[in-house]
């Protein structure tokens, strides 16, 4: 187990990005997630602006041409160890874009991804359960 | 000697359909011109729209927007309806217009949480949303789903709203109305609000008509347009409201216009729940014939405007969609330019597009187009702004 | 008076091809080289509010539909008019009128092909960079 991804997990920084081709409902149901009847901030999970600090790479929305070579860049800077989660059926597949000219490719094809969260849009409670899946295997218990 | 300097702000912003990204200008603090792009967002969903049936399409029209969820499916089955002359039998008219209306109150509640952020009330955030998520769970228990309620279809609606459900609705708008009196009192009383607010980003009504913008942004700039009161569909005509105009067309005006909305809203889906007759809630359309239509409805940001083709088979030939943002965010270019740069965040976000831009933007020198400044130092600005202002007021903050 | 009436006043011969599909639903065609007349006509004079513009590839040529909404009563009154060259096409620009006709244009430019004379800004608005010149999205292929 690589130590300093298991340290990660203790307070997640989550950079959120929207790669284009979202109907910006994923992005709510996020927020969503600080806000009183969830606030995920209490486990130290938090948003920030810059994805230099960030251990978390939170996409959504399916691929748009004029995003892509932007999520690659921003992939590349993140800081490694880091995971990157894909939030939405869009992130996940293209879902209902999936035959659109300006939807090349679908996400992890450009940029791995550690985990999926299905969903049109995924309830809270579904991105809550899926971020604990993914602290419970990286902590490997 | 002018210094200017460039502040990209964007570049992938997901605002409801149109995404964009401001190239802000600034001499100082002022800022001198703005250059808006779009298209990081673009889905091509015109075209995918050309190789769907028409009910399919109505999955996909809903898919343009999260926060207007109801209002584009809306507008393309009222394009359809004309275009087809299909009657809708009433119940069916009734639980569309409760369904939009319940979708403009948590849109407002949303917008109104987001302009408290940028402007520092963060308490304003946390409550706005705390109040929307009720809304929510009564989406959820109407429609099942807490977005994307897939309720439209041509001829009528998907689900009834049952019995039973009624008076828990009812309940939750009760609940409701003590917390947007708490808003409009927080909103109109505090002096730090209208010092920061009032008089800035200003579109004046002539700007207003020039831009042809929409919904409550023209409707802060004076001018009495609202198609759910212009060209009434849905149960609009059947029940009383009130078009809720200002006239200074600065951002103040604007939030005041959103908060009013909220009792109309609230208001209307009243009147639509004790009004609502027994019966069918669905035409059953079978076939489409050749021809053309155009629907329009009041979303919450405007004026959302659907044009369809058909040539007789069962795919559109042809289905333009025009969200209000089309109109309104263009509109930015006359009414951030000359306001200052801590006000630019608010200004952006005045005519209701998202968050997510302003959570990404980027300060650049023009000259070394190093990076001076990330997006949240402006939100920091903006906050830093109410702090000092709070002081030379007097506030406790 | 009401608008159909003031419209044919002010305009006359230009205006052809009536087409009342409801109360509230009205087309009218006009000649290409008449559009910004008559839009300069329906927006400044009239004081209609542009809503939108729909280009449609049809088998006889461009078609574009310009959607003006008279709020007092309701009505949608659609002005429609065909380039049939679609080899070259091009007709003229309303952006010159008012900035609400930018992007419209812009997008049928990108999306259509269509060139519009005048127009102050005609560059791509939602399409990418790297999207090849020469084809345009919505268009589409019609048998000879």
């Amino acid at each position: 187990m690589n130590l300093k991804l298991k340290a990660l997990t203790k307070s997640l920084w989550v950079f959120h990005l929207c790669i284009g081709g979202s109907c910006n409902n994923c992005d709510i149901e996020i927020l969503d997630l600080l806000t009183p009847r969830y606030d995920v901030e209490r486990f130290g999970i938090m948003l920030i602006g810059s994805i230099r600090h960030a251990d978390v790479l939170l996409i959504t929305g399916s691929l748009s041409r004029k995003a892509a070579p932007r999520a690659k860049r921003l992939y590349e800077q993140m800081p490694k160890p880091g995971v990157v989660v894909a939030v939405g059926s869009c992130a996940l597949g293209r879902g209902i874009f999936k035959d659109s000219y300006n939807t090349p490719c679908p996400l992890d094809e450009l940029i791995p991804v550690d985990l999926y969260i299905p969903g049109c849009p995924p309830k809270p409670e579904a991105i809550i359960a899926g971020i604990v899946k993914l602290i419970k295997k990286v902590r490997g218990v | 000697m002018s210094h200017k300097v460039l502040i990209p702000i964007g570049p992938y912003h997901p605002l409801q359909d149109e995404p964009e990204f401001f190239r802000l200008y600034v001499e100082g603090e002022r800022v001198v011109d703005i250059d808006i792009v779009i298209g990081y967002l673009h889905r091509g969903i015109e075209k995918l729209s050309e190789s769907k049936h028409f009910d399919q399409v109505t999955f996909l029209v809903e898919r343009i927007c999260g926060i207007c969820s109801t209002s584009h499916p809306f507008a393309y089955v009222n394009a359809m309806e004309d275009l087809a002359k299909i009657e809708v039998p009433e119940r069916a008219l009734f639980i569309r217009t409760i369904i939009a209306e319940m979708e403009r109150i948590h849109s407002h509640l949303l917008w109104l949480g987001l302009a408290g952020h940028f402007i520092g009330y963060n308490t304003v955030w946390m409550w706005a949303w705390r109040y929307r998520e009720p809304i929510l769970d009564m989406f959820e228990m109407i429609t099942g789903n807490r977005n994307h309620y897939a309720m439209m279809k041509i001829g009528g609606v998907r689900r009834d709203i049952k019995d039973e459900d009624i008076s828990i609705l009812k309940k939750t708008l009760d609940d409701l109305l003590p917390a947007v009196d708490m808003f409009k009192g927080a909103v109109m009383d505090d002096p730090v609000i209208k010092a920061r607010l009032k008089g800035i980003g200003i579109l004046t009504k002539q700007q207003a008509i020039d831009w042809a913008v929409v919904g409550p942004t023209a409707r802060a700039s004076g001018i009495n347009i609202d198609v759910r009161k212009d060209d009434p569909y849905g149960a609009y005509d059947k029940v009383s409201w009130n078009v809720i105009v200002e006239e200074d067309g600065d951002i103040f005006a604007k939030t005041i216009v959103r908060i009013l909305e909220l009792y109309e809203s609230i208001s209307i889906i009243r009147q639509c729940l004790d009004k609502m007759p027994k019966g069918e809630i669905d035409a059953n359309v079978k076939d489409i014939p050749s021809g053309e239509g155009i629907g329009h409805v009041e979303a919450p940001r405007g004026e959302c405007f659907h044009y369809v083709r058909s040539d007789g088979t069962n795919r559109p030939v042809r289905h333009k969609i025009r969200a209000p943002s089309y109109m309104n965010v263009a509109s930015n270019k006359v009414a951030a330019v000359g306001g200052t740069l801590s006000d630019a965040a608010i200004t952006l976000a005045a005519v209701d597009p998202c968050y997510c831009c302003t959570e990404r933007l980027i300060v650049l020198d023009k000259h070394s187009d190093k990076k001076i400044m990330n997006g949240w130092d402006l939100i920091k600005l903006s906050q830093e702004k109410t702090e000092k202002l709070k002081k030379i007021i007097g506030c406790k903050s | 008076m009401e608008i159909i009436q003031q419209i044919k006043e002010k305009l006359k011969d230009r205006v052809s091809d009536w087409h009342r599909h409801n109360q509230r639903r009205i087309y009218f065609t006009v000649n290409k080289k008449d559009i910004r007349e008559v839009a300069r006509v329906l927006f400044k004079d009239l004081g209609l509010r542009f809503a939108t513009a729909s280009g449609i590839d049809t088998p006889l040529g461009l078609e574009i539909l310009y959607h003006f909404s008279l709020d007092k009563s309701g009505q949608i009154i659609s002005v429609r008019t065909i380039i049939e060259d679609k080899k070259n096409p091009e007709i003229d620009s309303l952006a010159v009128i008012s900035e609400a006709f930018e992007w419209i244009e812009r997008e049928m430019w990108e999306m259509l092909g269509i060139n519009f004379i005048g127009h102050p800004n005609l560059k791509r608005l939602l399409l990418a960079d790297e999207w090849p010149q020469e084809q345009y999205p919505l268009r589409h292929e019609h048998e000879s």
